[in-house]
């Protein structure tokens, strides 16, 4: 039998990001023992590449945000799917915990008054994120990083054990999470460094894996990126909610190759930057759709005329939301009108002199600069939409982060769902994993204080088949090649499941997905278990299946557009779709969807919204059940 | 080898480097110009004589080269000994050997300096990612090496001469009798003077006293600006140690030159 | 536009490896990750190489290329004749585990000795009041993204394994100074733990660590140098001692 390192730990939280960080702390301060488990490096992950900030209703620059304005912010950006506790929770507690962070060593841009500073971002109605110029995400991860060493020096002093109640496990893929009886027991995974086992007698486990991007060839996101925590949730039997909403950022690098997906700001269209065709013409006036028609300029003239007098002219359409400028590209491409290497010119060089673009957008372009040789103040940038964040994942209880069908099992950060509906508004996400990472590691002390001390353990021939099932490819011989297999995986939910779906061909992937399952099962890997990148690939397929079903099961059954999810077949938004969360369910082999209620949104939350403008989400029915308009 | 880059568990290269640029200019070059620097100051400072550039039918310029300021020895000609003279007067003993040992350690202890010859000097190391030659290190952190924590106090002092080489230069604007003029030489000394001021002031040590050393910046706004000031002359704090080397050199060789009269001044007295 | 260049790779553990030759397509705009990948992808399916974010923020893909510790994501092909032959290796101060992978657990080791930032016992979470120019210098130093390149270039411990144990790195003095210079650290000891923990004396500020760090971080300049300073303040500078004495304070001086 192969030698499995063993451990048993109160909590094992999976994944050392903003969540997983804070998380860990918070079991730790409850006096649990917790086991930090990433598959990279600690302070390696995803978080640090979060620029703009983390949204918070300080009101330090401007007094008159609060909490309900940013729970109002929220829910209009996720267009009203959001699990509108979560959205609740979330405005209410930002604050406090960006504060926190200071009183762990943080150290944010500053008010004239001393206070953390606070920037504008698309969506917020008022300054509301916090930042360190642009590597927010950075500065939280390190943050919270030396808020754990703080912990584990204060273990040393007083037990003499820094890692007896918080010990990282860098490096280390979790294969497989145990229950019995409905409840989490365990986990087991293997060291990527050496390709040994190991296993975690546990009671509970904190999901904090982040999101799905590398189903996806353009993605702004790392190879970690898997969904593990997504399929390792389905697999215990927890449930998956909203995974149709996928955020397409509309402008990523499409060149050169090696960036291709890295993110390009926003403020560069914000500061004067337009979008242009192969034949050099600014295409988005062709798309503004009638919702918007009011808000935008429609001509050249007064869209440039904007940028220095915002109060008599309308905005220009580059600047319209997120969706709608990833779709305008899209369809730019698609109808032969695309640069050469598949996106359109973002040109700020002829719009700016260089020392003003120097100035205004110094990281972009350095950004441009070091990874593309390319000066952005003499050549326009290629750019294209790239996947970026996954709306949708487990299906959780707000205050605990709990999953409702497995006990011991809670998610935070991109691994949970339902906070931000079908859009997410840029900052709330480091803020999402500030607030919901601390009530996962409370949740998960709770969990334990009311189950009691007793003990767990993984069941030994439960584990052996996880062992077996990891070898599997390393033992087969003359199988496929798992890069071929990833990089067919990717071409389908690239062309099939995309920015935009329709019914034939989110059905079409559905059978390649099919087919490229049972491929995946002979996938065989050379060399052995040091360190062997194809065999870690291997592995991350089956999760990277698991959750592209998911997906596009989920979008073929939406039929309607909204915000993520966008069908040529239905181009609407539709009221009725609103009461409805998708929900997906697998036995480890296939995915089922199932449709279930949304929470109803209690009267004194609607009541922060005008009847207006819930007429846009809600159908008549749940209208004339409202109260009267307030006063 | 089983120390450095060949200790145990590390990666199975023999080579000092795998560097294929031509690492090894920079530390030569530093090496000849130190030398040929310190050779120049070494035979002038002991030549004991065209220092003092006096020209004209009643000495109408005064230029003293920085090397021999202050002249304090009795030999030191009259005009040129402006602070009385009480050193004996020694072949082996400089004209200017109160100040001389106190600019060489600011130099010798300067952060750029100390990178410099231990670079190339001691190569320790010789160059970013190659193996250095020795089998032990230990840094600054002990006896004598550990001197080089002294710097401020040397910074100290050449501020102090940094103001007699200023009266100097001064002094070359303005003839015996009282009458002020300019020459080239005059130029010369005060260019150098301002140099050596930029060079001074420059330093790290100057950077931390001037401010470095607070913590809230905002609670001592004066202080911020000099520190702010300080840090931009910091930057070029490498460019203005190898400037002043040279404009030392082009003081004196200017002084020497007129002095013995291989050159002309051309100026207004 | 494409072309094949000559590559050599690092393969091996710590016990036994070497270099081997490959030949392998480059293609417009890439960097040597790209390159390392393409390799796997084609050649060596088992080459070990460590990466994260493919755009220089996380500081995972550190190794040497032609001999200089550097990002392989950050390293251009253009920056190389396209007859060149092109070596890369894993970094050379630590331990290898395979291939270009090195184990940076020293690094790890050191950050957890350091003591963590003290809060203020009389300021609430929210209270807390700074102005942007105090706390401006530390934020240079917490651009850091821990790819550790400046702990792998230092020749104390790169050409001196012994030297280890007692020398904290220059990650780690940008650490410390970044603790010092915060305006609301309640710690006072910061300077003599530089000096006696860390071993900052170690260092002969020959500035290889700022030559290396990918986020331009003037590691030398603005952190070492001004923490010598600092201890010379607390340690060598008779002038502030014998005012102490006379004054009977702490040697440590306090925030200013």
């Amino acid at each position: 039998m192969t030698q499995i390192e063993r451990h048993s730990f109160d909590v094992v939280v999976m994944g050392a990001g903003g969540a997983g960080l804070r998380a860990a702390i918070e079991a730790r301060m409850m006096g649990k023992s917790v086991a930090i488990v990433t598959k990279s490096l600690l302070g390696k992950a995803h978080t640090v590449m979060a620029e703009g900030g983390a949204a918070a209703a300080m009101g330090n620059v401007n007094s008159k945000d609060n909490w309900q304005v940013h729970f109002v912010d929220t829910m209009r950006g996720g267009k009203f799917l959001n699990n509108y506790r979560m959205a609740e929770l979330h405005a209410k507690e930002s604050p406090d915990r960006v504060w926190e962070l200071e009183t762990y060593g943080a150290l944010f841009d500053r008010t004239k008054d001393g206070k953390i500073s606070q920037r504008n971002f698309g969506g917020h109605e008022y300054p509301r994120l916090a930042h360190v110029g642009d590597r927010t995400g950075l500065e939280l991860i390190r943050t919270m990083q030396q808020k754990i060493i703080s912990l584990q020096q204060d273990d040393e002093r007083e037990f003499g054990d820094g890692e007896k109640f918080i010990k990282v496990f860098a490096e280390c893929s979790v294969q497989e999470i145990f229950t019995k009886d409905g409840a989490v027991t365990g986990c087991m995974g293997y060291f990527r460094e050496t390709g040994d086992f190991i296993a975690f007698d546990t009671a509970a486990i904190v999901l904090a894996t982040g999101g799905i991007g590398k189903a996806y060839r353009v993605t702004s996101n790392s190879w970690e990126y898997t969904g593990d925590g997504h399929a390792l949730a389905m697999r215990a039997g927890g449930s998956l909610v909203n995974m149709e909403f996928l955020q397409f950022h509309p402008t990523g690098m499409v060149w050169p190759p090696s960036v291709k997906g890295i993110l390009v700001t926003e403020s560069v269209r914000g500061d004067g930057g337009v979008l242009k065709n192969s034949e050099g013409k600014r295409f988005m006036f062709d798309y503004v759709p009638d919702v918007f028609r009011k808000q935008y300029a429609e001509t050249e003239e007064e869209a440039d005329r904007w940028y220095t007098d915002a109060d008599n002219n309308r905005r220009p359409p580059e600047l319209l939301p997120r969706d709608e400028v990833a779709r305008a590209i899209n369809s730019e491409v698609k109808a032969g009108r695309g640069t050469p290497n598949g996106g359109v010119y973002l040109d700020i060089a002829s719009r700016l002199p260089a020392e003003q673009i120097l100035k205004r957008l110094p990281s972009m372009y350095h950004q441009f600069k070091e990874l593309a040789d390319v000066d952005i103040t003499k050549e326009a940038m290629e750019v294209g939409p790239t996947c970026h964040y996954v709306m949708g994942g487990v299906e959780t209880i707000p205050d605990t982060c709990a999953s409702p069908y497995v006990k011991g099992l809670f998610a935070a950060g991109e691994v949970g769902g339902g906070m931000h509906g079908s859009n997410r508004l840029g900052g709330n996400s480091l803020s999402d994993l500030l607030v919901f990472g601390r009530r996962a590691g409370l949740g998960a002390a709770e969990y334990l204080d009311s189950r009691g001390g007793a003990a767990v353990a993984i069941d030994e021939a439960d584990l052996q088949a996880a062992v077996d099932a990891a070898l599997a490819p390393l033992n087969a011989t003359d199988g496929e090649n798992p890069y071929t297999i990833h990089h067919d995986l990717q071409t389908v939910m690239g062309d099939l499941v995309g920015i935009i779906r329709n019914a034939d061909e989110v059905k079409d992937a559905i059978v390649k997905l099919d087919a490229l399952k049972a491929r995946a099962k002979n996938v065989s890997v050379a060399g052995d278990r040091v360190f062997n990148p194809g065999w870690h690939l291997a592995l991350d397929l089956t999760n990277l299946l698991l959750i592209s079903e998911s997906v596009a099961k989920a979008a073929l059954i939406r039929e309607e557009s909204r915000g993520g999810h966008t069908r040529d077949d239905f181009p609407t938004m539709d009221p009725k779709w609103r009461q409805v969360n998708l929900i997906c369910k697998s036995d480890g082999t296939a995915v089922e969807v199932t449709q279930q209620p949304v929470p109803t949104i209690p009267t004194e939350l609607l009541s922060l919204f005008d009847r207006a403008e819930l007429k846009k989400y809600m159908t008549e029915e749940e209208l004339t059940a409202l109260p009267e308009e307030k006063n | 080898m089983t120390s450095g880059t060949l200790s145990p568990g590390r990666a199975r290269i023999t080579a000092r480097t795998l560097r294929t640029d031509k690492y090894w200019i920079s530390p030569l070059l530093t090496v000849i110009g130190i030398t040929a620097w310190i050779t120049y100051a070494t035979v002038r400072v002991f030549q004991q004589n065209y220092y003092w550039a006096a020209q004209g039918g009643d000495e109408a310029i005064r230029y003293l080269t920085p090397f021999y300021s202050p002249c304090i020895s009795n030999g030191c000609i009259e005009g040129a000994a402006e602070w009385g003279t009480f050193l004996p007067d020694l072949w082996f003993i400089p004209y200017a050997a109160l100040t001389l040992p106190f600019l060489f350690l600011f130099r010798f202890t300067c952060y750029y300096y100390r990178k410099a010859y231990y670079r190339s000097f001691w190569q320790s190391p010789t160059a970013c990612a190659v193996n250095e030659p020795h089998k032990k290190y230990s840094g600054e952190s002990r006896f004598p090496l550990l001197g080089q924590n002294s710097h401020r106090y040397f910074f100290y002092i050449a501020a102090l001469i940094s103001i007699i080489n200023t009266i100097d230069a001064f002094h070359s604007f303005q003839s015996e009798d009282g009458s002020w003029g300019v020459g080239v030489g005059s130029i010369v000394l005060t260019a150098n003077v301002i140099l050596l001021w930029a060079y001074t002031a420059s330093c790290h040590s100057c950077r931390h006293i001037m401010g470095g050393r607070l913590t809230n910046f905002s609670k001592h706004p004066l202080r911020y600006k000099g520190w702010t000031f300080v840090s931009k002359l910091n930057g070029k704090h490498q460019e203005l140690a190898w400037t002043t080397l040279a404009s030392l050199v082009v003081a004196d060789f200017y002084v020497m030159a007129v002095a013995a009269g291989w050159i002309t001044d051309f100026n207004t007295f | 536009m494409g072309y094949k260049a000559k590559f050599r790779v690092y393969r091996g553990d710590g016990e036994q490896g070497g270099l081997e030759n490959y030949e392998v397509d480059v293609n417009e705009g890439e960097v040597v990750l790209d390159i390392i990948h393409r390799l796997q992808a084609t050649q060596t399916p088992d080459l070990a190489v460590r990466w994260n974010c493919k755009a220089g923020k996380c500081g995972s893909c550190s190794a040497e290329v032609n001999g200089k510790p550097r990002l392989l994501c950050m390293t251009r092909m253009s920056t190389f004749d396209e007859n060149e032959t092109i070596t890369v290796t894993p970094m050379r101060a630590f331990p290898v585990i395979r291939d270009l992978v090195t184990n940076v657990s020293f690094n790890y080791t050191k950050a957890r000795q350091i003591p963590a930032f003290a809060p203020p016992t009389d300021i609430k979470a929210g209270d807390y009041r700074m102005q942007q120019i105090d706390v401006e210098r530390s934020q240079e130093f917490r651009k850091c993204i821990e790819c550790f390149l400046c702990q792998d270039t230092c020749h104390v411990v790169r050409d001196h394994e012994e030297n280890k144990e007692s020398f904290a790195g220059p990650r780690f003095f940008i650490r410390a100074a970044e603790l010092d210079m915060h305006p609301l650290d309640a710690r006072t000891d910061r300077k003599s733990f530089a000096k006696a923990e860390q071993g900052l004396g170690m260092c002969n500020i020959t500035k290889c660590c700022t030559d290396v760090c990918p986020e331009h971080i003037k590691i030398t300049d603005n952190a070492i140098i001004p923490m010598k300073e600092r201890v010379v303040d607390t340690k060598y500078d008779p002038v502030v001692f014998i005012g102490k004495i006379l004054r009977r304070k702490p040697r440590e001086t306090g925030k200013i």
